[in-house]
Parts: structure tokens; C-alpha cells; sequence
């Protein structure tokens, strides 16, 4: 793997971002060549897709033959549900929302290449299946952009997932409730409790897996994933087992790394 | 780019690069119209794979809902209270040209007149049940009493009350309770104003059905920290729960002095209705004019019964009016607007449909720039005018 350690948030945004303009341009695509992106939501891909937003607005990216896969969604939004969330931020409420609200809406992406898992299918696992159809009739991802939950998952493939598992109906552990409860006005029972995600081995798939990780509260999985060993426990460090996987990183969340570790991806990265 | 649009072919306008009046503040986004109404982008997109087919770019303008003027009495030579037979023409014609103020609804208001005026249109009804005494300047002779029997009195006089949005009635007048009640219950507005009623007298009004005032401080009785009056509505702790007092302010700097208009502001921002009063004389040259049965004269913004210091009348145009009231209550821009738009909606129970740019709302909407004036002004999502 690469590990990429910039100063702060900002900067590592703006690293991934580039990379990814970058792998884009470089891939050329055109009519009949569209380069497939798998994209990531919550908290820390905001300042990339801000930065992506921008060199968009330049004229430097277009994403008109760019095809996009959303590693997940909530689901279960029983109509109840819905009717006492409606309130809420839509940025918060679903990830399609997310995505528009965020990305979507200020780019020049088509919407019949923004495939993001439909949470209120009648049948859920169908629709999990047909995801993954859709990925392998576009020829696999070429670059799957992701990021670290602080017990370690990647998209919604909670500890004790399996590391061969595929697009799933998957129910979330305690910590992401909690976590997102703060979404949903801190009431628990408002959170969805299930979602639909992608499987370790489908993001395994990707031609090349990058991988966000911003912030303290993510250093002890940073250290889990990559100077552990393999661990159902820990999703992401099934990626060790990949042969392009890049994780880009602001200081913080080296805090729990190794000195002898950081030392290493600094100096190597600067010999770039 | 061709359309792809499953639920229907008609053609999407999405208005770029301006600030849109939405969940009370300005907001960098862009305004979505289809068939004549505000559009969900989001689902647009995820659920049609829909996209815009026209981009119209605002130069970075305010985009707020279009207003809505449930006071006035006529404009550009057109009077709403003479029985023209061309009263659809005359009414047309002010509709037409208030669209340059940013207006795209309106309650064409009838003062007091003779009965045979009433059994013609959806209308304001100010008088004439109301005070003697606070007439203004609604002719003396064709004011009435509700002595016979409520409801039945009114009739007579107005005729059919299908078309009526707002009836303006004095509530000491005996039987008024009674009929605020019925009208409320025909789901009409009923508004205090013209009156020389107590604080009691207006809080019972409120409690049978009552929610506007008319042109608040005028023509009624003043405040007094004793027996505050109508006024008093405003911070009234017997109005009903859930319910909204709204009060309509004349802000042409004329009929209210701005300490006043500031007073009442802070007191109850969120029921300020801005209205315009606006008369005959609206739009038109300096001289003398008619006004229900009666004449007025113009003198510079100000109009007066003819032979009196009386106000008659406002001649100030809605922007005019919002400009004012940002300017002499130190409010955000988004109140100002909020005033002219939201809060009338909210009067006539309508805000579903207009007063917003929510989603499913009809596209009425108004250009402006930073200082409030209008630039171009939008019905069902076309452009009827264009500075």
C-alpha cells in the first residue's frame, strides 16, 4: 500500500481530490469509455468533493463520461419513520440526499450514471444483486474512493463482517447508531438500524481502492487496519490483500501508528 | 440536450446563480420550474434522470417568492369600488402593471359603497360594517349596522360571498361576534379595522374567528397603556393557541410614522402583512381622482379626501413598501420579503400554494437585487416583466 500523510484536513482533502482529477483525466474518457468512480459519504469525503466541485467549476474535469457507485445507503425508512425525519437537514437524511446535495447537484454528471443502492426497494436483497450486476456489465470499478469507520468498517461492513462477503442487507452495530444519532436529532429510535452496502470483496474487485482517513478518533483504526494483521474485526485491513490500495491521511490520525511506520511513508512519498 | 423524463415532456427552466428566499433565509441554490410550478431537483434527477432543457442565469439576483397585496383599492386610473362594466378589464389592466412592483396576487379591495357594487367579485371587503367614527374616508351614508340578523345583513349587502378572501368589520358594532363567527366558518378572513373597539372588545372578535387587523394604528383607536385597543392584539395573551394575529402595516412612510412601524415590528415580527392601501391615484400624475363615491387629491406620495387633511389612500407601490420597512426596521432581508410574500400566504391559508418557493408551490417569483428592487417578475414560471 501507499500511505499518503499530509498536514491537516484541508490538504489531504485536496490530495485525494487532485488524485482523482488526475486519474480521470489521465483514463481520458469519452463516448463509450467511462471511467467508474466508487464514491463514499459522511463527514470526511466533504472537503474532496468540495475540491472536485471546484476544479469542475475551473473547466479542468467534467464528469459527463464518469459512471459512479455509492458504497451504501440506509434503508428501512418505514413510512413513520419518514413522515417525523421529514424535517430534518436533507444532507443528513438519506445518502441520495447526501450525494445531490453535496456533489451531484454541481456537477455535470448524468443521472443515469450516478447508481447509488435504492434503500426503500421492495425487495432488498434484489437490489443488491442487481448492483453488483451493474458493476460487472460496466467492466469494474476502476477506482473505488472509501472511508474508515472508528470501529474499522469500511462502507457498512460492520466488525465480524465477512471479508468475502458481497452487496448486502446489513444491520449496523451500536457504535454507528450512536454515531449517527446526531443526524437525527439524538433520538435513537429515529436511526435506521439497517442498511444496504456494498461487500469487502466487491470494493476488493476495484482496480485500485483509496482510502480517507481523517482525524484522532480514526488513528486506532488507521493502526488496526494497517500494522495488524488481516481481521474480520477491522474490514479495512482486508485490504492489505490488494495489490493498488492507497490511504490518504492527515496527521492526526497517524497518532497511533508507529513512528518507524511514519517515517517510512513520509520519506517514500517524498522521493515521489 | 433532449429530454429523457418519464413523468412528462414538458420543458424544465432551471434559474442559475442567484440567492433563493427558502426556510427563511437566502440561500445560494438554484430554482427549478416545470409546468408552472417550483420542482424537486433531487428527485428530478434520482427518480426521472431528469436535467434542465433552458438555463436562465439571474446575475447573482435574490429570488423570492412574488407578492402579495391583500389591500388594494385600484391603481392606474382603475377603480375596484365603481361599478364599471369593464371591471375585469380595469382589474386586468392594475394586475398587469403591478407586476413591475413585484405583485403576482392580489385581494382587489372594495371600500364601503352602495349596495349594487358588492354582487360582482374574489375581493377585500372593507365596510361597511364598521365605525362611524373611524371611517376614514369611506362615505358616511352607505355604512351599515348588523341590526337585522348577522350573517343575513351581510348578504343582503354583498350579495354571494363566494368570491370573498377577506371581510374588514368593527367588532363593537352589535351582532359583529356572531357573523366573524359564520364567516370564519365559510373560511373567509375576517379583519379588525375601522373601529373604535377596546382590547376586549377586538380579543373576543379574535376568539370567534378574527385574524387580521386593517392597516394597523389606522383608524382605530390609539394605544393607551390602559386599554391598549386593537393594537393591544398584537401582544395579547388571549389569542387563541396555534393561532397567528397577522396586521396589516401601510409602509410608504406616510401612514405610519417608522418609530411606530418599529414599535409593532419587534412586538410581533412574524404577523407584519405589508400592504399597499394603494388607490385609483396609484401610478397616476398629481391632481384630484375618485375613490369609491367619493373624491381625493394628490399631493407629492400623499393623497387626501378632497377639501381635507384626511388620508384617502396610499399611493405607494409594494416594492416601495418593502424597501421602506427594511429600511425603517433595521430588519434582515429575508423578513422584508417574508412580509410582502410568506405572511400574507399564511393569512389567507394559501402558503401551500404560494408565498414560498417551496417545492409544489406555483412559480410566482420576483427577481431582485440587493437593494430590493425588482428586476423582473415571474408567474407559473414565465417572465411577465422585465426592467
Amino acid at each position: 500500500m501507499k500511505l499518503i500523510i499530509l498536514d491537516d484536513y484541508d490538504k489531504a482533502s485536496e490530495w485525494a481530490a487532485k488524485y482523482i482529477r488526475n486519474r480521470i483525466l489521465h483514463f481520458n474518457p469519452g463516448p463509450g469509455r467511462f471511467f467508474t468512480l466508487g464514491l463514499p459519504t459522511g463527514g470526511t469525503p466533504l472537503g474532496c468533493y468540495k475540491k472536485l466541485i471546484e476544479y469542475f467549476k475551473k473547466g479542468e474535469l467534467s464528469f459527463k463520461y464518469v459512471k459512479t457507485f455509492n458504497m451504501d445507503e440506509y434503508c428501512v425508512f418505514h413510512e413513520l419513520v419518514k413522515a417525523e425525519i421529514s424535517h430534518l437537514d436533507m444532507n443528513t437524511k438519506d445518502y441520495h440526499s447526501f450525494m445531490w446535495n453535496n456533489f451531484f447537484k454541481h456537477i455535470d454528471i448524468r443521472a443515469e450514471n450516478a447508481h447509488i443502492l435504492d434503500g426503500n426497494a421492495v425487495d432488498l436483497q434484489a437490489e443488491c444483486d442487481a448492483f453488483e450486476e451493474k458493476i460487472k456489465a460496466v467492466g469494474g470499478i476502476e477506482l473505488f474512493v472509501g472511508g474508515i469507520g472508528p470501529d474499522g468498517h469500511i462502507a457498512f461492513n460492520e466488525p465480524g463482517s465477512s471479508l468475502a462477503s458481497r452487496t448486502r442487507v446489513k444491520t449496523l452495530a451500536l457504535d454507528t447508531i450512536l454515531a449517527n444519532a446526531r443526524f437525527f436529532d439524538g433520538d435513537l429510535s429515529k436511526v435506521p438500524t439497517m442498511a444496504l452496502t456494498v461487500g469487502v470483496a466487491t470494493v476488493m474487485d476495484a482496480k485500485e481502492v483509496m482510502i480517507l482517513i481523517t482525524g484522532a478518533h480514526k488513528a486506532f483504526a488507521l493502526y488496526k487496519a494497517i500494522e495488524e494483521g488481516v481481521n474480520h474485526m477491522w474490514t479495512v485491513s482486508a485490504f492489505q490483500q490488494h495489490p493498488q490500495t492507497l490511504f490518504v491521511c492527515d496527521e492526526d490520525a497517524t497518532l497511533e501508528l508507529r513512528v518507524k511506520t511514519v517515517k517510512y511513508f513520509k520519506g517514500e512519498f517524498l522521493l515521489w | 440536450m433532449p429530454s429523457n423524463k418519464s413523468v412528462s415532456d414538458a420543458p424544465i427552466t432551471q434559474f442559475i446563480n442567484c440567492r433563493i428566499l427558502r426556510d427563511h433565509r437566502l440561500q445560494r441554490d438554484d430554482l427549478w420550474v416545470r409546468e408552472g410550478k417550483i420542482l424537486n431537483p433531487e428527485k428530478l434527477f434520482f427518480d426521472e434522470e431528469g436535467f434542465a432543457d433552458l438555463q436562465v442565469d439571474c446575475g447573482d439576483g435574490i429570488l423570492a417568492p412574488g407578492f402579495i397585496d391583500v389591500q388594494i383599492n385600484g391603481g392606474y386610473g382603475v377603480d375596484f369600488s365603481q361599478a364599471a362594466d369593464d371591471i375585469s378589464g380595469g382589474m386586468a389592466l392594475v394586475a398587469k402593471k403591478i407586476l413591475e412592483h413585484g405583485v403576482t396576487s392580489f385581494c382587489p379591495t372594495l371600500v364601503t359603497s352602495p349596495p349594487h357594487i358588492y354582487h360582482k367579485v374574489r375581493v377585500h371587503l372593507e365596510g361597511p360594517f364598521i365605525s362611524r367614527e373611524k371611517r376614514g374616508a369611506h362615505p358616511e351614508r352607505y355604512l351599515c349596522s348588523l341590526a337585522g340578523g348577522g350573517l343575513k345583513d351581510l348578504l343582503e349587502v354583498y350579495g354571494s360571498l363566494d368570491n370573498v378572501a377577506i371581510v374588514t368589520l368593527a367588532p363593537e358594532i352589535p351582532g359583529s361576534l356572531e357573523v366573524v363567527r359564520q364567516l370564519k366558518e365559510r373560511g373567509i378572513t375576517v379583519s379588525l379595522g375601522h373601529s373604535v373597539a377596546d382590547l376586549s372588545q377586538a380579543e373576543q372578535a379574535v376568539q370567534h374567528g378574527a385574524t387580521f387587523i386593517t392597516h394597523l394604528f389606522n383608524a382605530m383607536l390609539p394605544f393607551h397603556h390602559r386599554d391598549p385597543g386593537i393594537v393591544g392584539l398584537l401582544t395579547s395573551d388571549q389569542v387563541p393557541e396555534n393561532r397567528t394575529i397577522f396586521y396589516g402595516m401601510i409602509a410608504d412612510g406616510i401612514h405610519t410614522n417608522p418609530a411606530a412601524l418599529r414599535i409593532a415590528h419587534r412586538a410581533h415580527p412574524a404577523g407584519l402583512v405589508l400592504v399597499t392601501d394603494a388607490i385609483t391615484a396609484m401610478g397616476l400624475p398629481p391632481g384630484r381622482h375618485t375613490l369609491g363615491q367619493q373624491d381625493i387629491e394628490i399631493e407629492g406620495l400623499h393623497a387626501y379626501v378632497a377639501g381635507t387633511k384626511t388620508l384617502s389612500g396610499s399611493i405607494a407601490t409594494m416594492d416601495m413598501c418593502v424597501r421602506h420597512f427594511q429600511q425603517a426596521s433595521g430588519c434582515s432581508l429575508e423578513a422584508a420579503l417574508e412580509a410582502a410574500s410568506l405572511h400574507p400566504a399564511q393569512l389567507l391559508g394559501i402558503s401551500h400554494r404560494k408565498g414560498t418557493l417551496n417545492y409544489g408551490t406555483d412559480a410566482d417569483f420576483v427577481l431582485l437585487d440587493d437593494e430590493l428592487s425588482v428586476r423582473a417578475t415571474y408567474i407559473a414560471g414565465h417572465q411577465v416583466w422585465r426592467k
